[in-house]
């Protein structure tokens, strides 16, 4: 064979190996959740710790769980947006705090606003992770019934928002 | 409005790739002067929208625009100007738009210092790096546009990664970016030289200056990056054999190959289709490392989020260049082959050892690098590859070659008087015997093989880089007893010398002691007395700060007063480690504050680091010797 | 020399440096491969006892445990199915907290210790090791409802 072949061929070889390196990324795995019920749970609530947010408030209508922190800066960036769409009152937006502290939860939600229905304060994190939470900002789309039928990971925004999740509401809702 | 003069521009630039790729070559290729003359004004045009994209983003940053997303999750109203500056390359899609802008840059600069190349070669060489800019300008506004809107606009900002909020790594990123894109045009010449078919020792010494260029900002931009690590990390180490260090540092190890093949192509006519080998070689784990570094498919400390499709757009793009550049290689070079022979005892024999020894280092590099993902696919369970396994893979091509390095230098080109070896080399290799063995025994009372072995290259390289110089230095017409290229060389040897030196003491000696301290406790590392006075807050424009007051001394004698502190960033409110240093040229004290234990006391991190800065500084002389090197009067001609 | 010499001398060399490298490594290779390990399968009994390797999980709340004035340390580590004892000598990275994920290097002693010589942090908060996120996510499955504490599914092996 032609020695100057030999690069070309050497390259075709570990060309598959980086695709199937990539088919591995664990940030896709967790589609298991989609289409169950959502992981039972019952926390207290960030602004009164006397009353509790659980898995029994999401049935019976369509809605959003945001997972968020204050130590999260894209939960930040999409706070913004998540004001808005309460104020459309589109669909209820409730939350998991996640691995964070009280005063400064508060504070955040003083300064900047409060577009949730409740917000479940889960201090260790345990919650979270029955969710499958990777990171924060972690959005899931829940029908009546309470099934997880999508999850975004990272900042939402409007243009994501008519994208992802406008169309699959449409379609729960029919 | 100013990020959509900035997406506008991104766009208007794609255009103008597309004429600076596409019209050269065709007239290249046709003989067509007037289409080759294209190929300057769409050059310049295109590196002038790219600038006018980047100065939108920065001005983004400065202004605090929270309706750009990116600016959104890397800035923030406290943030020190700067850090808003550097906030501009901190992530994915801004460091992808300062790739297009050197790229650009480096094209413009080709188009502008073309020497006495023939048109032909720069049309082609232009429309080569066309092709590349119009991969990275689609890569960016397909998936990784940086002007994207956040509606509505967040009140404030997510910060900067406080980790990144450093002068040192303000500046690593662009310059390992100007290395890495630099080898985009050794690529370039070496497509253009297979177009052609033309390739002679005038492509060489055209091709050679812009090598060099690229090698030396990406020596300094690893060198940096080696800095930060130690001090920032809190570690106290200085390479980690990292997927994303190796990943620059494969680039670099095959550059330096590139480097000396192109010497011998230059001066001989020989290795012709070696150096084009090496040329695509080099650029294609530049791309590669982009690849594993943003596609996240291999587990590294320095890992960030990472998105897979952005992975798939590199992967495609990395494919296209090398299959397409090596199917070009396997059907050209052939015939540009070189059929001259060499004697044995000549210099073109040491180069041509010089490159083996550094592919291997290279292919060991690489297979470490690799072998978690090989391992993960035939189903071996998930592994990590360690330090201590680079490390001793990495040494035994390195010793040969540190020490070949010393006759290399010595040796004529064709063929060498055996004789004359003898009588350059008798004294330096008498004093590397003598100081390597001396040396560890005086300064630190201990010797070993390796410490032996380590202190003898150095001093070995250090000595026979200096006998050059010396001996025309002494003769009476002075300077003009050696060429610039030459002193260049002597002086990058140089510091291939110091480096090593400093590499062997610094893992000899170094000593790294976790302890526990209390305020008016001494703690005793490595004969010096460490007392912590005070425990004070401080107050940053965007952190706050307990910072610890150590005084050193040795005996009754005052050596410096350390301040390591721990900071917490306001927004982030995660704790970083502001490790205290006391840096001397032949030693640094590191103290780096752990965390509260309790009763009074803190966990620190001491550590001695004797000559760990002749690391730093040897990695600038070697980058020093590039520039003397390509200020030689031979890259200077001007077309006739 | 005749260019085909050349060429190959030059080939030769280059598999030889090769091959002489990573025969000298090979053992070394062995040596540094870590392996890493869920928490699970260390619970079970499922490790390689002669050598160190990885494990990773999340750190237990309220489980960190430090005497005064020492660097010696302890704490748990769950993937949320079975919680794994760590001891740990020395200074702690920035981003270690109750709550967060972890990655330690070291090796087990008795059957229910793991001596970490090494704890890893990341430059990122909101990003977690690929290889802890898939292990808790796949227990996170096996559990219903039980929040906090063992799992009583973990098996001990």
């Amino acid at each position: 064979m032609n020695r100057f072949l030999l690069p070309l061929v050497a390259v075709v070889i570990m060309i598959p190996i980086m695709i199937l390196g990539l088919q591995s990324d664990p940030s896709k795995l967790p589609s298991q959740y989609i289409g169950k019920p959502a992981p039972e749970f019952s926390l207290p609530t960030l602004m009164d710790p006397s009353k509790t947010f659980s898995t029994a408030d999401l049935k019976g209508q369509i809605s959003l769980v945001n997972i968020w922190a204050t130590w999260c800066g894209g939960c930040r960036t999409e706070h913004g947006f998540l004001m808005e769409l309460a104020r459309t009152n589109t669909i209820p937006i409730y939350a998991i705090d996640w691995r964070d502290k009280r005063p400064e939860a508060l504070n955040f939600m003083n300064q900047l606003g409060n577009p949730y229905v409740a917000s479940g304060f889960d201090e260790d994190g345990r919650v979270g992770i029955d969710w499958g939470a990777y990171g924060a900002p972690e959005t899931f789309l829940i029908d009546a019934d309470g099934i997880v039928v999508y999850r975004f990971t990272g900042p939402l925004n409007r243009a994501l928002w008519e994208q992802e999740f406008v169309p699959r509401i449409a379609e729960l809702q029919e | 409005m100013i990020p959509e003069i900035g997406h506008f521009a991104l766009i208007l630039a794609l255009a103008l790739a597309a004429c600076q790729a596409v019209l050269p070559l065709l007239g290249a290729h046709r003989d067509d002067a007037a289409l080759m003359s294209v190929a300057r004004y769409a050059t310049f045009g295109h590196f002038l929208f790219v600038a006018i994209s980047f100065v939108c983003l920065t001005i983004a940053f400065l202004s605090d625009d929270f309706s750009v997303l990116y600016v959104a999750n890397h800035s923030q109203l406290a943030l020190p100007t700067q850090y808003k500056i550097s906030a501009v390359w901190s992530a994915h899609e801004g460091s992808l738009l300062m790739w297009i802008l050197l790229l650009a840059g480096w094209t413009a600069a080709v188009a502008q210092f073309r020497s006495d190349m023939p048109d032909k070669l720069v049309a082609r060489v232009i429309g080569v790096l066309g092709l590349l800019s119009i991969g990275f300008l689609l890569f960016a506004l397909l998936t990784s546009n940086p002007f994207d809107r956040l509606i509505p606009a967040a009140m404030d900002g997510g910060d900067l990664n406080p980790l990144l909020q450093d002068p040192g790594l303000a500046i690593h990123p662009p310059l390992l970016y100007v290395g890495y894109v630099g080898f985009s045009v050794a690529f370039a010449f070496a497509i253009a030289a297979m177009l052609s078919g033309d390739l002679d020792e005038n492509w060489a010494r055209w091709t050679r200056p812009w090598t060099v260029v690229a090698w030396l900002f990406l020596t300094m931009g690893i060198a940096l990056g080696s800095w930060w690590a130690y001090y920032e990390l809190g570690w106290g180490g200085w390479w980690f054999w990292d997927p994303v260090e190796n990943a620059s540092f494969m680039p670099w190890l095959m550059g330096t190959a590139l480097i000396h093949s192109l010497a011998v192509t230059e001066r001989r006519g020989l290795f012709k289709s070696w150096t084009l080998l090496l040329a695509i070689s080099t650029f294609s784990l530049s791309l590669l490392g982009t690849f594993l570094v943003r596609s996240g498919i291999i587990v590294s400390v320095h890992a960030f989020a990472t998105d897979p499709t952005r992975g798939f757009f590199i992967l495609a793009f990395l494919a296209v260049v090398v299959i397409g550049a090596l199917a070009l290689y396997a059907w050209r070079a052939p015939a540009l082959d070189s059929t001259a022979g060499f004697n044995a005892a000549s210099r073109e024999t040491f180069l041509l050892l010089n490159n083996v020894l550094l592919v291997v280092a290279t292919t060991l590099v690489l297979l470490g690098t690799l072998a978690p993902l090989i391992v993960e696919m035939l189903n071996g369970g998930k592994i990590s590859i360690g330090p201590p396994w680079f490390e001793v893979a990495f040494l035994i091509p390195m010793i040969p070659l540190v020490f070949l390095m010393g006759f290399g230098m010595h040796t004529a080109w064709r063929k060498q008087n055996e004789g004359v070896w003898f009588k350059v080399l008798k004294i330096p290799a008498i004093a590397a015997i003598v100081i390597g063995v001396v040396l560890p025994l005086l300064f630190y009372g201990r010797v070993s093989l390796m410490l032996v072995v380590g202190c003898t290259a150095a001093v070995w390289v250090v000595a026979t880089a200096l006998v050059q110089p010396y001996r025309s230095w002494r003769r009476k017409d002075g300077a003009a007893g050696i060429t610039r290229s030459a002193l260049g060389m002597s002086i990058a040897h140089l510091g291939m010398g110091l480096f090593v030196l400093g590499a062997t003491i610094v893992s000899a000696f170094g000593i790294e002691s976790d302890r526990a301290m209390r305020i008016g406790e001494t703690l005793e590392v490595a004969d010096l007395q460490f007392q912590l006075r005070e425990l004070r807050e401080v107050q940053g424009p965007n952190y706050t700060a307990i910072e610890a007051v150590v005084e050193v001394r040795d005996g009754a004698e005052f050596i410096a007063t350390v301040r390591p502190q721990k900071r917490q960033y306001l927004v982030q409110k995660n704790w970083m480690t502001e490790a205290g240093i006391h840096p001397t040229w032949n030693k640094d004290l590191f103290i780096a504050l752990g965390d509260q234990l309790g009763d009074g006391s803190w966990s620190v991190r001491i550590q001695y680091k004797p000559m760990i800065r002749f690391l730093w500084i040897g990695a600038f002389v070697m980058a020093l010797g590039g520039m003397v090197s390509v200020s030689d009067r031979r890259y200077r001609k001007s077309k006739k | 020399m005749k260019p085909r010499q050349q060429r190959m001398l030059a080939v030769g060399l280059a598999v030889v440096g090769v091959a002489v490298a990573a025969g000298l490594t090979l053992r070394a290779f062995e040596e540094n491969m870590m392996f890493f390990v869920e928490i699970s399968d260390v619970i079970a009994g499922e490790y390689p006892s002669e050598r160190n390797f990885r494990i990773g999980g999340l750190v237990v709340a309220d489980s960190i445990q430090r005497e005064e004035g020492s660097l010696d340390l302890r704490f748990s580590v769950t993937d949320t199915r079975c919680e794994l004892d760590v001891s740990y000598t020395g200074v702690l990275p920035d981003l270690f907290r109750e709550g967060q994920g972890v990655v330690a290097h070291g090796r087990m002693a008795d059957n229910d210790l793991f001596i970490a010589d090494k704890i890893l942090a990341k430059h990122d908060e909101n990003y977690m090791a690929p290889e802890v996120a898939e292990s808790l996510g796949k227990h996170v499955q096996d559990q219903t409802a039980s929040l906090g504490g063992r799992s009583s599914e973990c098996e001990t092996g």
